[in-house]
Parts: C-alpha cells; structure tokens; sequence
C-alpha cells in the first residue's frame, strides 16, 4: 500500500484487515465513516454516530464477544472525552483494543482549541499496560496496525499529519539515526519530530534515536547510547510526557534533561499546525536555537 | 416454564436473605441490595443459559450487573446457584476477598464485567450484543440498571444504538425504586420504546410476571423491562 498521508494508509489497512479477518471489528464515531467499506462489513463496521461514550463501551463489548475491536476518531474525542471508559470498560477489564486517533495536538489547529489534544499521550501513559505508538510514517503505521490486529493486547495509535521523509522499522525499540562521539549529547525524537530534530542539529555532535513507541519505552537503548550527561527529549505532545521515563532509565547516572513539546498552556490561537509549531519553537528553528542554548 | 440450563440450586430463595447477611458493612446499599435481589433471582433461576461448571462457554448467556452498587444479593444469589463458595460470603470487603463492594469480573467467576461506575454496562451490552451477532454466537446479553442510573447520559447513547440496530439478543431490565432525582416524565418505558424497543412494565419482585415478561418474544427489537420495587427498595 503506497497511501503516503497517515490516515489514509490506516484507512486502507483496516479495510484489508476488515476483508481479511473475520475478528476484526472497526467502530466509529461518525468521523471518517466515508473512508471505510461499510456496505461489505455491515456487522463488523460500527457507526455509533455522535456518542463517544458509547463508543468505547461498545468497543469494549466488542472485544468480550471475541472480536478485534479498532476504534477511531479525533483525539480529544477518542481519549479525553471518553477516558472513564478506557480507564474502567478498557483497562480495568483487561479487554483489549485497538485506538486510533487523528487531530493530535494541533494538526487541526484551525478548528480551535475543542479540536486540540496535545495531552492525550500523557493521559494514556497514566494507565498500566497500554501500547503506545506515535508513528512517523505511513509505512510505520501499516506495520504497527498489522501487528497490533493480530494481538489481544491494548494499543494506542496517534496519526499525525506531519510525516517523516523514510520509515523505520516498528519494532518497539529506540532507533538509532545518527551516531555521534561518545562525548556528544542524545536526543530522543518521537514519532514526526524526527526529519526536524535531524535538520537541527546536523551541525552538532550529536547521538539521535527514534521513538515511534513510548509505552513500553526502550530504556535499555537509551542507556547504551546516552553516554554524555546531555540529553535532550523532543516530543510532538505534551512537554515532559516521557521525561519520567527517561529519568529512571538513566536514574543511576548523572544526567541533565531538556524536554521539549507543547507547553502546558492555553494557546487561543487558530490558523496552521506550522504556526502552532512555531509558536511553541517545534520548529526547526525553534528547536535548534533551545538545543544550542541547552548545550552551551 | 423453567428455561435457564443452570444446574439446580445448591440454596433455594428463602435461603437468599441468610446469605445476605453474612456480608456486612455496606449497609449503605443494603436498599439497593434488597431491591435488585428478585430479578437476580429470577434471571438466574428460570431465564439465563448458563452453567458454574462451564465458565468460559461461549454460547453461554451473559448477564451483566450494570447497577454495581449493593452487590449482596447479586453475590448471595451467585453462592446459591454455585458460582462461588458459600464461605467466601464472610470474607465480603476484606482486603483478601475477591467480593468487594462493586463486583469485578477479574475477581469473580461467573460476573462478565466489572461495575461500580454508573451508565457502564448498557454500552457495554451494545458492544457485546453486536459482537455476538457478528460472530454468529447465539447467546443472549441481559444487562440490569437502577432508575437512578439511568440519569447517566451514556446509557442513551446505547438505547438509540440498540434499537437502530434491532439488536433482540440484547435485553435491559431497569429496576425501577424511584431513586432517579429528577424522575422519569412520559415514563421509563417510553424512553426505551421511542427508540425502537420492545418494553413492559411489570412487578419486580414477582418471579412468574418477571419470567414470563424477560421470555416473551420480542422478534427484532431490543427488550426493555422495567421492574416496579418499592420506592426506595
């Protein structure tokens, strides 16, 4: 499959999962029914219209009958509104599923601030035993759906409409990306902060991994890579979603962390996820000039 | 007509009231106890397939204790038809008991969710209805609120989704005790059968009138039953 946006390629593979496997179920919230082949899998694509609530109850129903439950829609709307029922039909059940989201953060940043989610991860991370991927690239959210739809486990997927220029293998493991000395500092890039983090700082002696899995986070690479006491953490959400993690992974050595992401703010602004970006120095811009200040 | 498969009861009703007794310390729910006892009794003595022997059989009929709060008659009428063993009703809300005061499917053989939370289990049910009719499982979901929790606003996000998709495997039983604050115009049933469902009112502590409303046929749509308590009770 070739679809080169996130949504779209998530669209096409549930639609072969759906084709393929009869325990594979899809429900929806009215938000992109018209991407899915309803009319062939009346029974396994559930329309709940307008009822997020119900949403993730059915979803869980789902998946006490048997099925393979994939849910989806916006993440303030999948996560947030919802999250009782993740919490308790979901976790505490022990009932597996798949989420998926669209609108992370500030992708639609012109629909304000009803549509903006940028704690949804760090929502999420505060429940046990979720999978937790924030992928980079079409070909990674494939490769991740396919596996999870094989699993009973509980996984999170967060599309994004940025996207990084080459995939990476989805393995659950920090990637590396570039080797530096072993006095340069490591950064962590999550999901499609990658090609940004790597054009900002070329010019530095610098280790960067990949994260396109948070939960469970890969603290046995960190601590091969990081050995210089710098270590910079850049996340397309929430600021400081993963700083725990990395703390403890690297809790038996010094260490010094600079956390980047979307600050806790209000941010009443419309217009571009490039103007949000920006204004909160996820730019490449941005993200280099706090880097540099951070390694002065 | 006796339809349930269940194996004969190790104690019979009159016993329920004994068995109650011996889980204390949530007297606080000791009305909303009281009240959900006959219906429980009811489903499990002449309406549910299902067997203690054979937990995980997936034609097995599904209950589900939406209405969490005051589980001792749900737990004494589980002891009754041997779900669990008489002498784990003494342990009720100790920290080694697997009985708490809202019931806990990981905890618990023979309960399918875990409760406590109200306007959980309708959509729950939804799900689960749907799941089973997709995989060509003809077991049916049987799911009891309180009136009071009917307040909660997803349990109507369920309603209109179960009568949209005619779901006749799914029945709802609203004990009805008058608990809800701000009531019910137009009457509970009229909220369930605006929506496409089959619904009757009947007597909630009469087992016969229960049976034979929770047994009628009700080809096509989803059933609702709202049983009538005392209020408070």
């Amino acid at each position: 499959m070739t679809s080169q946006t996130m949504r779209r390629r998530f669209a096409a593979t549930t639609n072969d999962l759906l084709d393929t496997d009869p325990r594979v179920a899809l429900t929806l919230a009215d938000i992109g029914v018209g991407s899915f082949n309803g009319r062939n899998h009346p029974d396994r694509i559930i329309n709940v219209g307008i009822r997020e609530q119900l949403l993730i109850g059915a979803t869980a129903g789902l998946a006490l009958a048997g099925l393979r439950p994939i849910a989806h829609t916006y993440a303030p709307f999948l996560i947030e509104r919802p999250f009782e029922q993740i919490k308790l039909d979901l976790s505490h059940q022990d009932l597996g599923a798949v989420l998926v989201s669209i609108g992370g953060s500030f992708d639609a940043a012109a629909e304000g601030r009803t549509h903006q989610a940028p704690g949804d991860v760090a929502l999420m991370a505060t429940l046990p035993d979720w999978t937790i991927h924030v992928p980079g690239h079409p070909d990674e959210v494939e490769a991740m759906l396919r596996r999870a739809a094989t699993s009973d486990d509980r996984v999170y997927m967060r599309l994004a409409a940025d996207t990084n220029t080459s995939p990476h293998p989805a393995t659950g493991e920090l990637a590396k990306i570039r080797t530096g000395t072993a006095r340069g500092a490591t950064a962590v890039a999550v999901g499609p902060m990658l090609d940004r983090v790597l054009a900002a700082t070329e010019h530095l002696d610098i280790n960067v991994l990949y994260a396109a899995t948070v939960r469970p986070f890969d603290a046995a690479t960190l601590r091969e890579i990081a050995q210089a006491p710098e270590v910079i953490l850049v996340e397309p959400y929430l600021e400081g979603t993963s700083a725990a993690e990395v703390s403890h992974a690297l809790e038996d050595r010094p260490h010094r962390l600079l956390s980047i992401g979307v600050p806790n703010t209000e941010h009443r602004r419309y217009g571009t996820r490039r103007h949000h970006a920006a204004a909160h120095g996820l730019d490449v811009g941005g993200l280099r000039t706090r880097i540099e200040e951070f390694l002065r | 007509m006796a339809l349930t498969t269940a194996p004969p009861a190790v104690h019979e009703y009159e016993e329920l009231g004994r068995l109650m007794s011996l889980m204390t310390g949530d007297e606080k729910h000791s009305a909303a106890a009281t009240s959900t006892l006959d219906v429980i009794w009811a489903l499990y003595d002449q309406v549910l397939r299902i067997d203690p022997t054979r937990l995980d059989d997936p034609a097995r009929d599904r209950f589900l204790l939406s209405k969490g709060h005051g589980p001792m008659a749900y737990y004494a009428v589980l002891a009754a038809k041997g779900f669990i063993d008489l002498d784990t009703l003494t342990s009720f809300a100790t920290y080694e008991s697997p009985l708490g005061h809202h019931p806990d499917s990981n905890l618990v053989p023979g309960v399918e969710i875990a409760s406590g939370s109200l306007g959980h289990g309708l959509p729950i049910a939804v799900g689960l209805a749907i799941g089973l009719r997709a995989r060509g499982n003809p077991a049916r979901v049987y799911v009891l609120l309180g009136d009071g929790e009917l307040d909660e606003g997803s349990n109507h996000e369920a309603i209109a989704v179960a009568g949209r998709r005619h779901l006749d495997n799914l029945t709802a039983i609203v004990l009805d005790n008058q608990s809800a604050s701000r009531g019910w115009p137009g009457g509970i049933q009229g909220r369930f059968s605006v929506e496409g469902w089959a619904a009757r009112r009947v007597n909630g502590r009469n087992h016969e009138a229960l049976t034979q409303a929770l047994t009628t046929p009700h080809d096509g749509r989803p059933l609702a039953v709202v049983a009538s308590t005392e209020a408070g009770q």
